[in-house]
């Protein structure tokens, strides 16, 4: 199967401060993926570099089968309209609009009609656990039932990818189970694929692959071959044998350095 | 290969005496362990950490007993230094196995008579057992302190030996993930958090341990009659 997203050899600098150096990844369709890796190690700038938030400086980014990382900016902002789903860490909700505007947004934005999007909207509310707050204000709702907004509004349009950028990293454990379970679930019934950055296992274990960034590059990645529900000891680690432009992704780190030169 | 067999045959694998029975009501144990039964008594690190912890002390020079209960004690014996009884317990067992053997018998009385040398088998050994990642479990801090250390002496590549062990924790997460989802009720989901919340320290360990790689070899290497020289 063709991967629907893949980042090639991707580098980017801000300023000298190299952030990727060669990441490479590919996204099989319907997958959810987590990143992971340190602080500093470029998960959110190839999580940007794969959304066309950010342009990266060489290297390749690739969607259904188009290049899409030299597109000029408005095609770039017409493919997150209409292909992407971004979330934040702290939710970005127009504090202005109620809950089930913002939720309504992406369908307004690609010309529904405002009743039809408010509909589909308030069915995104009960979807994800939040029936009666639809005419609440941001400011109104716990950090979790803003998470699960902002995931409402980045699914409603029935994006093929969500992008998500520690969709947890505000919450406590507890709601952050909740706001994961909601979001993945949510995700598989209409087959988006889903990339996440997240720093916490918790996070990644709802995840199908973990990919784990070292100084911008991919150095390893994590699979379980099936999600398993009574346990036991089927785990299965691999090397990134079944990713087609695998040749900078190894087990181990043969291509690491551990002085931080490239 | 020997090791986690033929070290201690009354102790199970990893040092943990599991219950004998278990409620049929709860989940099955994702792994090998559900702590909230209870940590169970007479737990230890495990002897097979400290046996292969005084392997990798011989691997750099023959050693006395004596000497490595010094070694052993700077090193690894922060918590807990090890008794003289059970380094010399320890030293017959490797030596009956072939991983060790004696060089030199001293006149006189006393087992510390007897200077070691680690043999081939016994450095084939300890790299297996080094790289080899550990089933997740608590109480696991110890045995990859150990594995980490002797790693950074002997000029091994600690830092594949963390990744191994990271990708089998974040595999033990998702898998445990998958198990708390399909629980049926709040009991049984609780169990399996308590097991990821511990696999989750586990891996900040690991995380944190990795970024200070450097330092760690450093101050390993200045410890007086470390191994290889």
């Amino acid at each position: 199967m063709s991967p629907v997203l893949v980042g090639h050899k991707l580098h980017k600098a801000y300023g000298r401060t190299p952030a990727l150096r060669g990441a490479t990844i590919a996204v099989a369709e319907r997958e959810i993926v987590a990143v992971m890796g340190p602080s500093g190690s470029g998960k959110s700038t190839l999580l940007h570099c794969l959304a066309g938030v950010l342009t990266p400086d060489a290297g390749e980014v690739h969607f259904a089968g188009r290049r899409i990382d030299r597109l000029p900016d408005r095609r770039r902002v017409e493919l997150r309209r209409t292909a992407f789903g971004l979330v934040y860490q702290f939710g970005q909700l127009v504090p202005e609009l109620p809950a089930v505007e913002n939720i309504a947004l992406p369908l307004l934005l690609a010309g529904r009609s405002r009743r039809t999007a408010l509909v589909e909207a308030r069915t995104w509310l009960s979807r994800l656990g939040l029936d009666g707050l639809g005419d609440r204000m941001p400011g109104e709702l716990s950090g979790g039932q803003g998470q699960r907004v902002a995931l409402a509004r980045a699914l409603v349009a029935r994006p093929r990818v969500v992008f998500a950028d520690e969709p947890t990293g505000s919450l406590d454990s507890y709601a952050a189970d909740q706001v994961m379970e909601l979001f993945v679930d949510a995700a598989r019934e209409q087959g988006t694929t889903v990339v996440m950055v997240t720093h916490e296992p918790r996070v990644a274990g709802f995840a199908d692959r973990t990919v784990l960034l070292r100084d911008g590059v991919e150095s390893m990645r994590v699979d379980v071959a099936a999600p398993l529900a009574t346990g036991g000891d089927s785990l299965q680690v691999s090397a990134a044998e079944a990713d087609p432009s695998a040749e900078t992704i190894s087990w181990g780190r043969p291509s690491r350095r551990r002085d931080g030169t490239s | 290969m020997f090791g986690r067999q033929g070290l201690d045959p009354g102790e199970a694998l990893d040092g943990v005496r599991r219950p004998a029975t278990t409620d049929s009501s709860a989940p099955r144990p994702a792994f090998r362990w559900l702590l909230p039964r209870g940590i169970p008594d007479g737990y230890s690190p495990g002897d097979v950490t400290i046996s292969y912890a005084l392997l990798g002390l011989l691997e750099g020079a023959s050693r006395h007993g004596y000497d490595l209960k010094q070694s052993y004690d700077r090193r690894f014996g922060a918590a807990k230094p090890i008794r003289f009884g059970q380094v010399y317990r320890t030293l017959a067992q490797l030596e009956r196995d072939g991983r060790i053997e004696a060089v030199g018998v001293e006149a006189g009385a006393g087992p510390d008579r007897r200077r070691y040398s680690v043999t081939a088998e016994g450095v084939t050994d300890l790299d297996a057992w080094l790289a080899e990642p550990e089933e997740p479990q608590p109480q696991l801090q110890s045995v990859l302190f150990t594995k980490v250390v002797l790693a950074l002496m002997s000029g091994r590549p600690a830092g594949e030996y963390l990744d191994a062990q990271r990708a089998k924790h974040l595999a033990a997460m998702k898998s445990l993930t998958a198990s708390r989802r399909a629980a049926t009720s709040n009991k049984d989901a609780l169990l399996f958090d308590y097991q990821l919340f511990h696999i989750e320290a586990d891996l900040r360990w690991l995380d944190h341990t990795e970024s200070r790689l450097a330092s760690l070899a450093e101050e390993v290497r200045d410890v007086p009659g470390s191994g290889r020289s």
